[in-house]
């Protein structure tokens, strides 16, 4: 086979990958405010379980929480007499979206805290209520100090994203695996693996720092020195 | 059985209890990919760090292009690389523990490159210019004035990314290196119950990483922020 | 008139596009105690960072001692200085900082000591000595021992200059020595500012925003403005009947703040 016949079944690889990497990016950041904003809650209800969460999602390995949810997950539910397969996939997008959540949560709370306090007084002082305060004055300065963090972690996730090919999910890793064992060229269908991830990588983030300039607008209309 | 070790599957217990010294047979070979991947990490970042502060663009662009590349590939393929690949261009067969160790070097290399640079960075510029206006060589400079303040920074992040490589050893399993992933699998394979080896391997792992954690943070602590002190 | 010490040739300094000082013409003779006041962005700190070899010059020549600074001369042209001229000049100088600039990781004595040992090639005895006696000179031979973020900004900005001194330059720089210091700690490092100044030893060029003190102990002021110098002359003269509007300014705006 020519390296150019790589490049069809890479690319549809590829597309499975950039589509995970989508999905468990969001929802990942979804967990991230989650859970980050609940390690910051005062009620013990919000701030254990977060807290639980982020250290077991951060601490332990994002394959051994893959294969616990595709391997582990479905003994579970024999023993509570539920059925708990869950497919590939979902098993796949949930534990990039656990893990990513886990490292963003810190990111968000980090940011939050960074917020000087003294913006907090100044919203006391204006009578803004905690609900208020969080999402008007915190918030909107939090953000766009998570942006660099947060975009580490989404070129992250989209590395982690090759060990799906572990649980059977046909991404640009599986199709790389598949075709060496066919044609035993692994120098080249490697070599144009790791190209790919270098330029979705790239891609991604590039879309990234649009996205950081865009929500970072009013911080660069004051700083123009 | 494997290594020798019988086990129990009369209960989920028992099995847990008769895995468990398998399990830390694993665990040693998990320790030793970690400790051996980061030595390679810290020594290739400095490397490449070095070669990409370097005057000379000649240097410092490849240098910077291969920490990118090196940075946003995923470790998975980077293994099968240095496992399946590299053998066939230099006709030496390399064992899986090496490539594992190779590759975890290489991909963390990356990121130890940015932490000497961050850490580098982070001194005040004043302390640059104290330098010159002392008329102070600048490689003494460097080495007794710069860099003891840029260690206290340098060495935390850097037990961080410890930390991030023990938790990345499973993935040297699609090598078949007998860490406690792999393990972890046999056993599920056999026994077909998954349950009791892969919740065991992610305790010991949570375990690990909140010992090591709390070492690194610990480490941080010691170092005195302003700088290493120099008697 | 002797050769001065400080010679400003037509120097130009540039920050990309912006012209910072604009073929600057500027003397001072050796032992003199110059101050330099203007407003921020005037040039004023640039001129001693020029002279600490901290800055490059686009244009003019800056002398020191006699001898070109950022020039060598070759065959009777003047070429870009080597790093090697540049270290021979750099001994005649010293430097005080705004924000101490001192090695947090050492002590204060051995803050003293360390470049002495090292450029100077003294000994660690013969260099404890000089370190103990500056230290004295300053008032802190009891801090000796302790490390910069034990002392206060006040015994820090001192101890910056005892390590400035202890190199023996001829020329000492202070580039706005007491602008990061809470009010209360000024006065302990002006009154070493003007010991120094007495002792009529060392050329100095101060740059500050007291101008009370500035009458004091110079012997001459300068106002800088957009990169040249408006007047100079006496302080007495500058700094009660300046014949400058701009100068009138100036000294209103920073005498008078709530006018």
């Amino acid at each position: 086979m020519d390296w150019i016949d790589y490049l069809g079944p890479m690319l549809d690889g590829a597309w499975i990958t950039v589509k995970l990497t989508f999905y468990s990016t969001i929802l990942g950041a979804v967990f991230s405010f989650l859970f980050g904003l609940g390690k910051l809650a005062r009620h013990w209800y919000f701030k254990i379980p977060s807290v639980v969460y982020i250290e077991v999602f951060r601490g332990t390995s994002l394959l051994v929480q893959m294969f616990w949810l595709f391997y582990a997950l479905p003994l579970v539910g024999d023993i509570l007499g539920l059925n708990m397969r869950i497919p590939p996939v979902v098993a796949g997008v949930l534990a990039l979206s656990a893990n990513i959540g886990a490292y963003g949560a810190e990111v968000v709370r980090g940011a939050i805290q960074a917020v000087s306090k003294k913006q907090y007084e100044a919203a006391t002082a204006l009578n803004f209520t905690p609900k208020q305060t969080l999402w008007r004055i915190a918030l909107p300065q939090a953000i766009p100090e998570m942006m660099p963090p947060f975009g580490n972690l989404a070129i992250q996730n989209l590395k982690d994203t090759a060990l799906v090919s572990l649980i059977t999910i046909s991404d640009l890793a599986f199709v790389s695996e598949r075709l060496r064992n066919l044609t035993q060229e692994s120098a080249v269908i490697y070599t144009l693996a790791l190209f790919m991830y270098f330029g979705m990588a790239l891609v991604l983030a590039g879309m990234l720092k649009m996205l950081s300039q865009y929500v970072g607008t009013w911080r660069r209309a004051a700083g123009g020195k | 059985m494997l290594f020798g070790i019988e086990w129990n599957t009369a209960s989920n217990l028992a099995f847990a209890t008769s895995i468990l010294p398998i399990l830390l047979i694993g665990l040693i070979t998990t320790l030793k990919a970690t400790v051996v991947g980061f030595i390679l990490a810290i020594v290739i970042g400095l490397v490449l760090a070095a070669l990409k502060g370097a005057p000379l663009k000649v240097i410092s662009y490849p240098a910077a292009f291969v920490i990118e590349f090196l940075r946003d590939t995923p470790l998975l393929i980077q293994l099968f690389f240095v496992f399946y690949v590299l053998p066939e261009l230099t006709g030496i067969a390399i064992p899986a523990f090496v490539a594992g160790a190779v590759a975890l070097g290489l991909q963390y290399s990356a990121y130890c490159a940015e932490v000497y640079r961050g850490g580098l960075e982070a001194v005040p510029w004043g302390q640059h210019e104290a330098i010159k206006a002392l008329n102070l060589p600048s490689a003494y400079g460097f080495f007794h004035i710069i860099l003891p303040q840029a260690i206290p920074r340098i060495i935390p992040a850097l037990g961080n990314y410890l930390v991030s490589i023990m938790k990345d050893v499973p993935i040297l399993s699609v090598v078949t290196v007998l860490e406690m992933m792999t393990i972890a699998r046999i056993i599920g394979d056999r026994t077909y119950n998954y349950l009791v080896p892969l919740s065991m391997v992610g305790i010991l792992y949570l375990i690990l990483t909140l010992l090591a954690s709390f070492l690194v943070r610990f480490i941080d602590m010691k170092l005195p922020k302003s700088g290493i002190p120099l008697k | 008139m002797s050769e001065p010490m400080i010679k400003f040739d037509k120097v130009t300094k540039k920050f990309g596009d912006h012209v910072v000082l604009k073929e600057l013409e500027f003397e001072v003779q050796p032992n003199e105690m110059v101050t330099i006041i203007g407003p921020s962005g005037s040039g004023k700190s640039t001129i001693l960072r020029i002279l600490m070899t901290l800055e490059p010059i686009n244009g003019g020549v800056v002398y020191v001692d006699g001898e070109p600074l950022w020039h060598e001369e070759r065959d009777g042209k003047f070429v870009p200085a080597s790093e090697q001229h540049l270290r021979k000049m750099r001994s005649k100088l010293g430097m005080v900082f705004q924000q101490f600039n001192l090695f947090p990781h050492m002590t204060v004595r051995r803050n003293l000591t360390e470049a002495p040992i090292r450029v100077l090639g003294l000994s660690k005895k013969e260099a404890v000595e000089r370190a103990d006696e500056l230290l004295e000179m300053v008032g802190l031979s009891d801090q000796a021992d302790k490390f910069p973020a034990q002392l206060s900004g006040g015994q820090q900005q001192r101890v910056g200059i005892a390590r400035a001194l202890a190199m023996r330059p001829k020329i000492l720089l202070f580039d706005e020595p007491t602008s990061a210091l809470d009010p209360e700690l000024v006065g302990e490092v002006l009154q070493v500012i003007r010991k120094l100044a007495e002792q009529h030893e060392f050329t100095m060029l101060l740059v500050t925003h007291e101008i009370p003190f500035a009458r004091q102990v110079s012997d001459r002021v300068c106002f800088i403005d957009g990169g040249s110098i408006v007047e100079q002359g006496p302080p007495d003269e500058i700094l009660t009947e300046p014949k400058e509007e701009r100068t009138k300014e100036f000294l209103h705006a920073v005498l008078h703040p709530d006018e």
